[in-house]
C-alpha cells in the first residue's frame, strides 16, 4: 500500500500532498519537512530509493518538481517508479506538456486526476485511456451543470 | 471587505508577494473574505471559495473553519460543489475530526446516486478517510456495489472494500464471496481491485487464505493471458502488457504458494515462463522480473527455478541502472542465509559495488559483503573491506568496524594477521570503534606471545604518527608499558626495528600524558605504562619518578590517586616494585562482550539449580572452589597498589587497578565474585505449581545446627494473600520457625516472601522436611504439601 504522495519544488514548496493514512496536521508537516530535506539533499545521479523509518521512499525528479512516494516495506520499488511515471503521463495528457505552473494554478484538477488513478493507496485503473476518459467525462458533467446554471467555472 | 477574487487570481497574488510578511497579509485578507462568504447564504461562488481555502491550506496555513463548509458542499445537489466538497473533506477532515461523521449520510446517499461520477466521489472519499464507524455503516452498500454495478464503480468499490477491511478486520468475511466472483471479470481495473482485495483478505485471515488457494489455476490463466498475449494498446507499457496487474497477481501467487507444495507446483511453469519471456531492457520489465524473483524465492519452488531466480538477480547486479543494482542486493541479502553458495558466485560484483558513488548502494553492498565473508575468502574480502573503510561515509563507519571485527574474530587465518587487521582499523577509523575493542585487542596481544616484539614496534610507530585516536593510543601505551624492554632492545624479527633510547620512549608517553587530545582514560593508561617502564629500563628511573610525583597533584582525581600510589611504590614499597610491575600473564579468553566476571558468575549459577542426586559432593565446596579459582586469577593480574572497594576484606593483599579497562574486566570479575562470597549457599527450587515457586537455601551454623531459608515468589498475574508456610521434621529434630517477611505475594514476582527456619539435629538423623503451603488467590484458597529430602550444602546423611 502507498502511504503518501508528495510533490514539491526544488525550493521545498509543497505543490500537492495526498495522504492515504490518517495523520494529524503536525505529523503531516513534520513528515513533509523530513521528506523535503532528505530528497533535496540527494546527489543528482543517485539511487531513487531511500529508507525512512519502516517505509521505502521512492522519489523522482521531473523538471523542477520532485515526486515523492512512500510505500510499505514489502512493496515493489520498481513498480512504484512506474506509478509515478504513469501519474506524470496522465498529467501531461490532460494539461498538454504539463509544467509546474499548471499544477500550481490547477491544483484541484491535479487532485481529481490522482483520484481517478489511485484510491486508498492502491492503483484503481491500469489503463491510461480509461483514466483520461473518466476525467473528461467528469469535467463535462461539471461544465454542463455550470453552463446550465450559467455560473463561471473556477 | 474586498470582493473575493477567482482562484487563479488569488494564487497569482500570493505568488507575487515578495516577502513572507506580504504573503501572510494577502492570505489573511483572503481568509477573512472566505469566512464571510461561508457565513452568507448560498451564492454561486461557494465552490471556488472552498478551492481557495484548500490552496491556502496546502501552503501550510490553518483552514479548519472550512470543515463545516465541506460538509455543506457535499450535501449540495450541484456536481461542481460536490466535487470540491469531497476534495475538501479528503484534505481537511480525517477520522480524528468530529465533523467527519456528519458526512456519513451524504456519502450513503451519494453511493446510490444515479450518476456514476457522483458515486465515484463518494467511494473515493470513503476509501480515503473513512473511519471505522463509517466503514461499518456503509459496508453493506459497498458489498452491493461490488456485485451489481458497472465496472467503473466495481473497481472503486473493490478498493473501498480494501480500506474497510483494513479498518475493521471482521468485515473481511463479508467481502470474500464477492471478491471471488470478481476474478472472472475481464476489465483490468476490476481485476486489479479484486486481486488487491483478495491479498488483503488472505493476509488477515489464514482460513480465507486456504479458501482462496483454489483460485491459483484461475490466476495462472490470467497471467498467461497477459504474458503471452499480443500487443494491447490499452494496457501496454513499453512492451509489457499491464505490468501493474502482473505484479499484483504475482504478489497474490506468492502469498498463496508460500509454504504450500500444491499451490507452488501449480504456478511453477508460469513463473518460469514469466522469468524467461519478460523483456528486461526497460524498468517495467525489470519490475515484473523482480516480483517474479521474489515470488520464486518465497514459495516452495523447485531448485531449477530457484537457480533461475538467483541468476536473474545476478544479471541485475551487472545492470547499469543503479536502482536495479540496489534492489538486487536487497534481495540477495534476504537469501544469503538460505542460498549462500548461489550468492557467493556473485561475490566479485558485490564487492565492486562497495566502490559505487551512491550511499544506499554502498550500504547494501557492505551488509552483503559482511554476510559473504567465509574462511576461504577472508584475506581477499578483508582487503576490500579495509579499502572500503578508508573511503566509507561517516554513517556507515561504526557498522563497518564492528562487522570487520566480527569477521576477523571468526575467520582470522593467523594471529599476526588478526592483530594487523585490528591495528589497521584503529588507524583508519579508530574513533568509531566500540568500547570493548581495547580490552579485546589487549587480550589478543597477550595471547600472541611470539608477536610481542612485532606488536610493540608497530604500535610505537603508530603512536609517533598520531595520538588523536583514543583507542589506538590506549592500546599503544599499554603495550609500551608491558613490552617496552623489547622495544629498547632494538632487534625484531618480524619488522624493521626502531633504534630508540629510553628518553624517546618516555617522551612519547609524556606527550600522550600532556596532550589536550587525550581523554582521562588514555592518560591513565599512559601513566601506568610509564610506571611499568621503571622496572624495564635501567637509566631513566629518576625521570619516571619525577613524572609520577608531578602527577601526584594533578586535578584529575583518578590520575592523582594513581600517581600517589606509584609514588608510594617508589618510596616505601620499593622492594615490592619489581614484583608488582612484572609482566602480565595471558588473559583468559572469553566471548566478545562478556567480562570475566559474568562468565564466572554464570558458572556459579549453573551449579545451583542442578538437580541434587544422593551422594553428590558437598555443593558448598564447589562455589568455594570457584571462589578459589577467581582468587588465583586475581593473584596473577594487574599489579598496582590500589585495593578495590568491592573486594574489601574478602581478598586480602590483592591489588586491583580499577580504572584501566582490563582492570575493569577484573572488577566485574569481582562483581561476580561478590555474590558468590556473600551468598555461598546455593538456592534450590523445591516447589513449583500454579505459578507459585518456593526455593530453599541452607546454611550450616554448627555441627548440628542449620538455618534454612525458604523464599516464595508468585509469577501469575494476580496477587496472592494469606500466604503461610508450615513445616514438619522428623521427631528428633528441633524446629523453630522465625517470623516470615510477609504474607502476600504480589503478581508477576515483584516481591518475595522469605521465611527462616532454624533446625537443630542433635542425633544427626537423616534430615527431611515437609512443608505445607497455603494461600488464597482470586478469592479461592489453595493448599499444597511438598517433601524436601535433600538439602543443598549437606551431604547425603544430612550432616
Amino acid at each position: 500500500m502507498m502511504r503518501f504522495l508528495l510533490l514539491f519544488s526544488r525550493q521545498g514548496k509543497l505543490r500537492l500532498q495526498k495522504w492515504f493514512t490518517p495523520m494529524t496536521e503536525r505529523e503531516k508537516k513534520k513528515i513533509t519537512r523530513d521528506m523535503t530535506t532528505m530528497v533535496l539533499s540527494r546527489q543528482p545521479r543517485s539511487c531513487n530509493f531511500l529508507h525512512w523509518k519502516d517505509l521505502k521512499i521512492i522519489y523522482k525528479r521531473y523538471a523542477s518538481l520532485y515526486f515523492c512516494l512512500a510505500i510499505d516495506n514489502q512493496e515493489n520499488e520498481l513498480i512504484a517508479l512506474e506509478v509515478i511515471q504513469r501519474y506524470v503521463e496522465l498529467l501531461d495528457k490532460y494539461f498538454g506538456n504539463v509544467c509546474e505552473l499548471d499544477i500550481i494554478f490547477n491544483f484541484e484538477k491535479a487532485y481529481f486526476i490522482l483520484d481517478e488513478f489511485l484510491i486508498g493507496g492502491e492503483i484503481q485503473e491500469t489503463s491510461k485511456q480509461m483514466v483520461n476518459r473518466s476525467i473528461e467525462a467528469s469535467d463535462m458533467l461539471q461544465e454542463t451543470m455550470e453552463e446550465y446554471m450559467s455560473k463561471p467555472a473556477f | 471587505m474586498s470582493p473575493s477574487v477567482p482562484l487563479q487570481e488569488m494564487i497569482r497574488a500570493i505568488r507575487s508577494a515578495r516577502t513572507q510578511c506580504e504573503e501572510r497579509g494577502v492570505i489573511q485578507r483572503e481568509c477573512a473574505a472566505i469566512r464571510a462568504q461561508f457565513r452568507q447564504a448560498d451564492n454561486g461562488g461557494r465552490s471556488h471559495n472552498l478551492a481557495k481555502l484548500l490552496y491556502v491550506h496546502m501552503l501550510g496555513y490553518p483552514a479548519h473553519f472550512g470543515q463545516m463548509e465541506c460538509v455543506r458542499m457535499i450535501a449540495s445537489p450541484r456536481y461542481s460543489e460536490k466535487r470540491v466538497g469531497y476534495l475538501g473533506a479528503m484534505m481537511l477532515l480525517d477520522e480524528k475530526q468530529d465533523a467527519s461523521l456528519l458526512i456519513t449520510n451524504s456519502i450513503k446517499n451519494d453511493l446510490s446516486h444515479s450518476n456514476q461520477y457522483v458515486q465515484s466521489l463518494a467511494l473515493c472519499t470513503l476509501a480515503c478517510m473513512g473511519s471505522a464507524e463509517m466503514c461499518r455503516d456503509l459496508a453493506p452498500e459497498i458489498d452491493r456495489l461490488l456485485r451489481a454495478s458497472n465496472s467503473y464503480i466495481k473497481k472503486k468499490a473493490a478498493l473501498c472494500a480494501v480500506h474497510i477491511v483494513r479498518k475493521v478486520h471482521d468485515l473481511g468475511e463479508l467481502f470474500a464471496p464477492a471478491a471471488r466472483s470478481l476474478l472472472a471479470e475481464k476489465n483490468h481495473g476490476v481485476l486489479h481491485g479484486a486481486v488487491v482485495l483478495i491479498i488483503e483478505l488472505c493476509e488477515r485471515n489464514p482460513e480465507t487464505l486456504e479458501r482462496f488457494r483454489k483460485t491459483v489455476p484461475d490466476l495462472v490463466q490470467i497471467m498467461k493471458g497477459l504474458v503471452l498475449s499480443g500487443y494491447s494498446p490499452e494496457h501496454d507499457v513499453a512492451g509489457i502488457s499491464d505490468p501493474f496487474l502482473q505484479v499484483r497477481i504475482l504478489r497474490l501467487l506468492r502469498i498463496l504458494g508460500h509454504n504450500n507444495e500444491g499451490a507452488s507446483d501449480a504456478m511453477n511453469d508460469l513463473l518460469a515462463q514469466v522469468a524467461t519471456n519478460t523483456d528486461s531492457t526497460k524498468t517495467v520489465g525489470n519490475a515484473v522480473l523482480y516480483e517474479t524473483v521474489l515470488t520464486v524465492l518465497d514459495i516452495k519452488s523447485e531448485s531449477g527455478l530457484r537457480v533461475l531466480a538467483v541468476n536473474i538477480l545476478g544479471r541485475f547486479l551487472l545492470n547499469n541502472d543503479r536502482n536495479i543494482r540496489y534492489i538486487a542486493m536487497t534481495s540477495l541479502q534476504k537469501i544469503v542465509g538460505t542460498d549462500h553458495n548461489a550468492v557467493q558466485r556473485h561475490r566479485g560484483t558485490i564487492v565492486d559495488c562497495l566502490k559505487d558513488q551512491d550511499a544506499s548502494v554502498k550500504r547494501r553492498a557492505l551488509e552483503l559483503s559482511l554476510a559473504l565473508v567465509s574462511a576461504s575468502n577472508i584475506r581477499s574480502m578483508m582487503k576490500e573491506l579495509l579499502l572500503f573503510l578508508s573511503s566509507c561515509p561517516a554513517e556507515l563507519k561504526a557498522h563497518s568496524t564492528s562487522g570487520i571485527f566480527n569477521a576477523a574474530e571468526r575467520y582470522a587465518p593467523s594471529q599476526r594477521w588478526h592483530i594487523d587487521t585490528i591495528l589497521h582499523v584503529l588507524t583508519t577509523a579508530g574513533g568509531d570503534v566500540r568500547d570493548e575493542t581495547v580490552p579485546n585487542l589487549i587480550q589478543l596481544i597477550t595471547n600472541a606471545s611470539e608477536l610481542h616484539c612485532y606488536t610493540v614496534h608497530k604500535l610505537y610507530r603508530a603512536l609517533l604518527t598520531d595520538i588523536s585516536t583514543q583507542s589506538l593510543v590506549q592500546v599503544a601505551c599499554w603495550c609500551i608499558g608491558e613490552y617496552g624492554d623489547l622495544l629498547l632492545r632494538g632487534e625484531c624479527q618480524e619488522t624493521e626495528p626502531v633504534q630508540v633510547t629510553e628518553d624517546d620512549v618516555l617522551d612519547a608517553l609524556e606527550t600522550v600524558l600532556q596532550s589536550h587530545m587525550s581523554s582521562p582514560a588514555t592518560r591513565g593508561f599512559a601513566l601506568t605504562a610509564t610506571m611499568k617502564l621503571s622496572t624495564r629500563i635501567t637509566e631513566n628511573v629518576d625521570r619516571i619518578r619525577s613524572i609520577v610525583s608531578i602527577y601526584g597533584s594533578c586535578i584529575d582525581v583518578e590520575l592523582q590517586q594513581r600517581a600517589v600510589e606509584y609514588n608510594a611504590l617508589f618510596k616505601k614499597y620499593d622492594h615490592m616494585r619489581a614484583a608488582v610491575l612484572e609482566r602480565m600473564p595471558v588473559i583468559e579468553k572469553n566471548s566478545p562482550g562478556h567480562t570475566n566476571g559474568e562468565s564466572m558468575g554464570d558458572a556459579i549459577k549453573d551449579i545451583q539449580p542442578a538437580k541434587m542426586k544422593q551422594g553428590e559432593p558437598l555443593l558448598a565446596l564447589q562455589p568455594a572452589n570457584q571462589v578459589c579459582d577467581l582468587l588465583d586469577l586475581l593473584g596473577g593480574s594487574e599489579e598496582t597498589l590500589q585495593p578495590s572497594p568491592a573486594t574489601g576484606p574478602a581478598v586480602p593483599g590483592l591489588l586491583i587497578n580499577t580504572a584501566s579497562t582490563a582492570g575493569g574486566d577484573l572488577l566485574d570479575l569481582l562483581g561476580g565474585l561478590e555474590p558468590a562470597l556473600l551468598a555461598p549457599a546455593p538456592t534450590v527450587p523445591v516447589y513449583e505449581n500454579e505459578g507459585v515457586t518456593l526455593t530453599l537455601s541452607c546454611e550450616k551454623q554448627s555441627d548440628t545446627g542449620l538455618t534454612v531459608t525458604l523464599t516464595a515468589s508468585n509469577s501469575t498475574d494476580s496477587d496472592i494473600s494469606s500466604f503461610t508456610l508450615q513445616a514438619a521434621v522428623p521427631k528428633s529434630v528441633q524446629l523453630h520457625m522465625k517470623a516470615p517477611s510477609g504474607d502476600s505475594l504480589p503478581a508477576r514476582g515483584t516481591a518475595k516472601v522469605t521465611q527462616m527456619v532454624v533446625l537443630n539435629n542433635p542425633n544427626k538423623v537423616n534430615l527431611k522436611m515437609r512443608v505445607r503451603i497455603s494461600y488464597s488467590s482470586q478469592g479461592s484458597a489453595f493448599q499444597d504439601t511438598v517433601q524436601i529430602d535433600s538439602f543443598p550444602g549437606l551431604n547425603a546423611a544430612g550432616h
